[in-house]
């Protein structure tokens, strides 16, 4: 199990395109806002909690295809089906490093793009830990729509499709946090509801993802 | 660990292309199947491999996690060196050593480069090592010997044969002589009848 | 006595469908104009809301049947995946662009009323919400349905989103009630049925209601029935290449 997450990061460093790629589109996204809205420091520090966690759920799904798709079609995946690894393990470590090569990176970024967005200071400390909280889930959630799609060619579209509606508890909750931090408000609550959810994906969907993948295979 | 095939039926895309299948794979034997393209070689190993289910029939094996199966897609990662590549196989298979498999498709002096830089007869080389350290007793390989050279063929058919000798066994579809004491089974007269039905059952198989 | 599986057989499905489709299409659209004729000339305006308030005769079966056709859905999904009967699979594949269509009419129909009730076309309620994001599911349903070419597999693959679909949907409608919640008092849906309705707008929408449940019907099973005869027509056509 330990060797999927090892491939899977080393081929993720090694191939470009997977490691730095979503963050840049990270950076991208938060650069244009101000662009869009205008360069007003109250409105930015308004919507700085919202516009980070919408970039950072775009450059999560930026990387998702590649999860399955690069293992389908070199047969790797035929492969790990009838290796003694359960296949339930191997979608939960494709996630694992899926969330280490996309999710973490945005998760160290973020304060930077803090400041960019005029984030109050004492924000920060929320952004960071709704985002580390919550992208575990948004990895899951993913690898769950790249196993539905991994038989469909140029699939990235519907993948998109289906898994932007699952990311909406997740970015509630999660946006809540970073907004509540923000603002001085309570985030106990919605921080324990993004824990919750969290938990639940990380929990149960690795099995509903493998299901998938072995009608997939057939 | 015999193999063992009754009276299977396997379908491609839902509609059955192979029924009343019958053999049995004894250890030490090796099967090679013919027959015409399209009559469903890949798809009773893929059936045999468990990555499909059977229509009918069954595959009695006293142990699932014998077989190993290789296909024309050999999973090989293209920035993985040759040797991390066939590592990761070996983890996965929880065996330890790659040297014996390097050492016997002549892979040792290619360990360090890339397995994108190699061409495709040393690519389908790197694939059937695998085999060997997967430690699995029954193989199910997929025309093996696609773009081998002659002296790779030989290669290959001494691994077979000292896969054969250990007790292991080996189902395989291919056109090529490997110069090996083989049993072959021709898959043409288990060709499924196209049933002439007039009942709606018959679109949903 | 016969069991209710014998219609999980195609053949035997179809031949019900010939038979019960033409009485529950005339009862449907007979419910639907004796429900919307009553409901729209022979009601009284309301006190408070006037003439605006007999969308509802639009507005609320298909509300209802938005999420009814999704729970549908989901029970065709679970038998599908248990039993393996393929009419379930169809009859789910053939409920959901209803269902879809279902959810915009009651999205427009709740603009259309919102506008002069509250002042806006639409609001970020939870209920709107919630519905916005139940429509977002159906077009995933749908587009995975139509992406993938091997009808069986295709079958697997949406249920399992239908399920896990119905999962994250349940999530999202407490997320959203949350989330609204915590922003601000939303503009909400005060007419509840039971309390506010009056009987003389009551029975006129239980008729209405009764119309769109045999709407929702008649369309499921036709388009279960041409399913059926596309999918047959498909394994012929395959058969015949291959001999």
């Amino acid at each position: 199990m330990i060797a999927i997450l090892t491939r899977d990061i080393r081929l993720a460093v090694r191939a470009g395109g997977g490691f730095g790629l979503g963050l840049a589109f990270f950076l991208i996204v938060v650069v244009l806002v101000p662009f869009a809205v205008g360069p007003e420091v109250r409105l930015l520090s308004t919507i700085a909690p919202g516009i980070l966690w919408i970039g950072a759920l775009l450059a999560c799904l930026l990387s998702l295809d590649r999860i399955f798709a690069l293992d389908r079609e070199d047969g790797s995946l035929d492969l790990l089906a009838t290796s003694p690894v359960p296949l339930e393990g191997v979608v939960a470590m494709k996630a694992l490093a899926h969330w280490i090569t996309t999710g973490l990176p945005l998760v160290v970024a973020a304060p930077v793009l803090g400041v960019l967005m005029s984030l109050p200071v004492e924000g920060f400390r929320w952004l960071v830990i709704s985002l580390a909280v919550g992208t575990p889930a948004l990895s899951t959630i993913g690898a769950f729509g790249a196993a539905l799609t991994v038989g469909i060619k140029r699939g990235g579209l519907l993948l998109s499709l289906l898994v932007l509606p699952l990311y909406v508890p997740t970015l509630i909750f999660g946006a809540e946090v970073a907004r509540a931090g923000a603002t001085g408000l309570d985030v106990e609550t919605p921080l324990v509801l993004l824990g919750a959810v969290t938990c639940v994906t990380v929990a149960l969907l690795p099995f509903a993802s493998a299901a998938v993948l072995r009608m997939n295979l057939r | 660990m015999t193999l063992k095939v009754l009276d299977l039926g396997v379908s491609r895309g839902g509609v059955p292309v192979l029924e009343g299948v019958n053999f049995a794979v004894d250890p030490g034997e090796a099967i090679v199947l013919t027959g015409p393209n399209g009559v469903g070689k890949t798809t009773l190993l893929r059936t045999l491999a468990g990555l499909q289910p059977a229509y009918g029939g069954k595959i009695v094996v006293p142990d699932p996690e014998a077989m190993t199966y290789a296909a024309h897609a050999d999973g090989i990662k293209a920035v993985l060196s040759v040797a991390e590549n066939l590592m990761f196989w070996a983890k996965i298979h929880g065996t330890d050593g790659i040297d014996g498999a390097l050492e016997a498709f002549n892979l040792r002096d290619l360990a360090d480069r890339p397995a994108g830089s190699l061409s495709a007869g040393q690519k389908r080389r790197l694939g059937l090592a695998r085999l060997s350290v997967t430690g699995r007793p029954i193989w199910l390989l997929d025309e093996p010997t696609v773009s081998l050279d002659k002296a790779s063929v030989t290669l290959f058919g001494d691994v077979m044969r000292a896969h054969l000798a250990q007790g292991g066994s080996a189902v395989i579809a291919s056109h090529i002589d490997m110069g090996l004491e083989v049993r072959v089974i021709d898959l043409t007269p288990y060709r499924a009848r196209a049933k002439v039905s007039r009942d709606y059952d018959e679109a949903f198989l | 006595m016969a069991s209710i599986w014998e219609y999980a057989n195609p053949k035997k499905f179809t031949r019900t469908v010939d038979v019960l489709l033409p009485p529950v299409a005339v009862l449907a659209v007979l419910a639907l104009v004796t429900g919307l004729v009553w409901g729209f000339f022979f009601t009284p305006d309301d006190y408070k809301q006037g003439s605006t308030v007999k969308i509802i005769y639009l507005h609320v079966p298909s509300a209802l049947l938005a999420i009814n056709a999704w729970l549908m859905m989901l029970v065709a999904s679970l038998i599908w995946l248990i039993r393996r009967h393929h009419v379930s699979a169809l009859a789910a594949r053939a409920a959901a662009p209803v269902g879809a269509v279902m959810t915009v009419i009651a999205l427009v129909t709740g603009a259309i009323w919102g506008q002069p009730m509250w002042g806006t076309w639409w609001a970020w309620d939870p209920r709107l919400t919630s519905f916005l994001i139940l429509f977002l599911f159906y077009l995933g349903y749908i587009a995975l349905w139509s992406a993938i070419e091997n009808d069986d597999t295709a079958a697997d693959l949406t249920s399992v989103l239908c399920l896990v679909g119905s999962v994250f949907a349940i999530l999202s409608r407490y997320a959203v009630n949350f989330w609204n919640q915590g922003l601000h008092q939303g503009a909400s849906l005060s007419l509840d049925k039971e309390e506010n309705v009056a009987d003389v707008f009551y029975f006129p929408l239980l008729v209405c209601i009764g119309g769109f449940v045999l709407l929702f019907v008649a369309l499921v099973l036709l388009r279960t029935r041409t399913e059926i005869r596309a999918r047959r027509t498909r394994a012929l056509l395959a058969r015949e290449r291959m001999t």
